[in-house]
């Protein structure tokens, strides 16, 4: 397991207090869980993703992903509609161990773009780890 | 350094020792052409099969008798069980099951009751099945029970399907069900099943359930709530009354998992907590034998008022005689073929009746005092999260083990080399590196003194030697097997040539 200081916690990022990240990509964003949450969870041996068309409000449940340890619900840290979903995670769900900030999990088309600034930046959320 | 010179306490404990049997699998044993009994010679003529018939040609060994009852016994001298050891598989309630459940149970008379004799010939049958009904009920201080659901994830679904028809009935359905972060991991699942949809409820800095915010979450769109008292931390819900008032004030209905009944029998009365709907696991709280996926049984114990839904068939008695009630025109309908698990629930009616209400008290009190004996015995080395009085479980975390980088799984693995079974870890998921003790009732004071004693040892072992911790288990027949492969490719085919691949 990590130390605090030795997580991976990129500046562009907003951050949820469920430990997922969204990441502006253009008109959409990006999310996945932070490097925080892969360590905490252990090696991922399943996900399971929502499908494209989905509409989510901001905190529901839109996956799951599974470790050695434990299951734990995906939260969307925005609400909006899934366009796209990162099917390499089927196969390969070590690629959020391997890449947290890579193996992004959905692609949401937001409803209310403005939620992102609501997030914790980088800073805030290291603040919040360390309690 | 090895093994043996660093811990010579794990040779002078009860641990594995020794003599491990090697054995292949039955592919790799055996020899062509052998067999375990002399089939006679075919006194009809042979005809040819159609070959669209034949299929793939199947790869039994050719084995005899003592080659197949020595695989088998020696694959089960690498299990552990609770007639082994100690088992201190928290939420599971491992506790011991005397034998003469067993032997009850397989009384001629019972065991070979066919479930379709007529009623006048199975007066016997439904008279237990009755009279079992009559002792949840009075355990748990509700009214009407049904015997039926086979297990407790079983019983929360029957549950549900009581909430589902009660409102249905009621004229009004609602979508929406209450689930605390501290309750049992297949309630969503089991609400789910029913349409609901699950709202999380987070439970308080001190692991309990707040009041304040179930009633911010209880509207008349919601079923009610789905409470497991003593919660999933091991603690009593002490605010259950104030939180179901809430929740009948909204029209909801209160369903209580009593999978960890076994802390309260005999000292809880459900129906004055407010619970209108309650399952058991009597393969947990009532002795019955479990783990490896059953059989089990999970009654659901109702109020009054829900009686009406209980699946259906249900023994009652009339007058002097026994009969099965199927005509219940608003219940939920069969769960279960026949009489549910009946060999499960004979083992608990002799379990109850040979423990008698006293005796199901005592074991209560003593399930609930050895917890807090370990509790108090492990605090100043183990991070206890919730330091207050526990129920019959007891939850630590590795938090005090961080700074050697030894986590919950080392310690537990490296339990299995002192010859215990690892207690529950990793749950409840509110608790970071959790692990969950739950002794029971079963174990003397010497017993889970050295349990104590045990886990002391690996704490020091922990800062001395942390790679005895991370190297565990070492005395066992297989080493720390790779889960994560095993999730990923699971290989669920006994043959050699799948093996190869």
């Amino acid at each position: 397991m990590k130390e605090i200081d030795e997580l991976l916690l990129p500046e562009d990022l907003g951050y949820t207090d469920d430990h997922e990240w969204a990441q502006k990509t253009g008109e959409t964003f990006r999310v996945g869980v932070s490097d925080y949450a892969q360590d905490q969870l252990g090696d991922i041996v399943f996900v399971e993703l929502p499908e494209v068309g989905d509409s989510f409000a901001k905190g529901d449940e839109c996956g799951t992903l599974e470790s050695v340890k434990a299951v734990s619900e995906l939260y969307t840290p925005l609400s909006g509609e899934v366009v796209a979903v990162n099917e390499a995670l089927t196969d390969n769900p070590e690629l959020i161990n391997e890449d947290p900030y890579g193996a992004w999990i959905l692609e949401i088309k937001p409803s209310a773009p403005a939620e992102f600034d609501t997030l914790h930046k980088a800073a805030a959320y290291l603040e919040m780890l360390k309690g | 350094m090895s093994e043996q010179q660093t811990t010579g306490a794990a040779n002078t404990v009860l641990g594995t020792g020794g003599l491990i049997f090697n054995e292949p699998l039955l592919w790799e044993k055996g020899k062509k052409g052998r067999m375990g009994m002399s089939v006679p010679q075919s006194d009809v003529p042979a005809a040819t099969l159609d070959a669209t018939l034949e299929g793939t040609e199947v790869d039994f060994p050719d084995l005899s008798e003592v080659d197949v009852v020595r695989h088998y016994t020696r694959l089960s001298q690498w299990n552990f069980g609770v007639d082994s050891g100690m088992y201190p598989l928290g939420s599971c309630t491992m506790k011991y099951n005397p034998k003469t459940n067993e032997r009850q149970a397989a009384t001629p008379a019972i065991a070979l009751a066919h479930p379709m004799l007529e009623e006048g010939l199975s007066q016997g049958t439904l008279r237990l099945l009755y009279e079992l009904q009559e002792f949840l009920a009075t355990i748990t201080g509700l009214d009407a029970v049904s015997l039926q659901p086979a297990a407790g994830a079983h019983g929360e679904l029957t549950g549900m399907l009581i909430f589902h028809a009660y409102h249905e009935h009621k004229g009004h359905q609602r979508h929406k069900i209450l689930i605390p972060d501290t309750a049992h991991g297949t309630n969503p699942a089991s609400a789910a099943l029913c349409g609901y949809k699950a709202v999380a409820v987070k439970s308080g800095p001190d692991g309990m359930l707040d009041p304040e915010l179930v009633a911010s979450l209880m509207d008349e769109d919601t079923a009610g709530i789905m409470l497991t008292n003593p919660n999933t931390l091991g603690l009593f819900e002490e605010r259950v009354r104030e939180i179901a008032e809430i929740v009948h004030a909204k029209g909801g209905l209160v369903y209580g998992d009593g999978a960890n009944m076994n802390a309260v029998m005999g000292v809880m009365d459900a129906k004055k907590c407010g619970v209108d709907v309650l399952h058991l696991n009597l393969h947990k709280t009532f002795s019955t034998p479990h783990g490896g996926g059953g059989p089990g049984a999970g009654p659901v114990c109702v109020t009054k008022e829900l009686e009406p839904f209980l699946p259906v068939p249900r023994a009652v008695r009339k007058g002097d005689s026994y009969q099965l009630e199927e005509n219940l025109p608003l219940s939920v309908g069969r769960v279960h073929a026949f009489h549910g698990n009946f060999g499960v629930l004979v083992k608990a009616y002799s379990y109850i009746l040979t423990m008698g209400a006293e005796g199901l008290k005592r074991a209560s009190q003593l399930a609930v005092l050895n917890a807090n004996y370990i509790k108090e015995q492990l605090k100043d080395v183990l991070h206890l999260p919730y330091d207050r009085p526990c129920m019959h479980e007891c939850v630590f975390s590795d938090q005090n083990q961080q700074a050697e980088k030894i986590s919950t799984l080392d310690m537990a693995k490296r339990l299995i080399d002192y010859g215990y079974h690892p207690p529950t870890i990793y749950f409840p998921l509110v608790v970071h590196g959790a692990m969950m003790i739950e002794p029971t009732e079963s174990e003397c004071k010497e017993d889970i003194d050295q349990f104590i004693a045990t886990l002391r040892t690996i704490v020091q072992e922990a800062k001395e030697q942390p790679d005895l911790l991370h190297e565990a288990p070492q005395r066992t027949k297989v080493r720390r097997l790779d889960e994560v492969q095993a999730a990923r490719c699971p290989c669920l085919v006994g043959l050699p040539s799948a093996e190869d691949k």
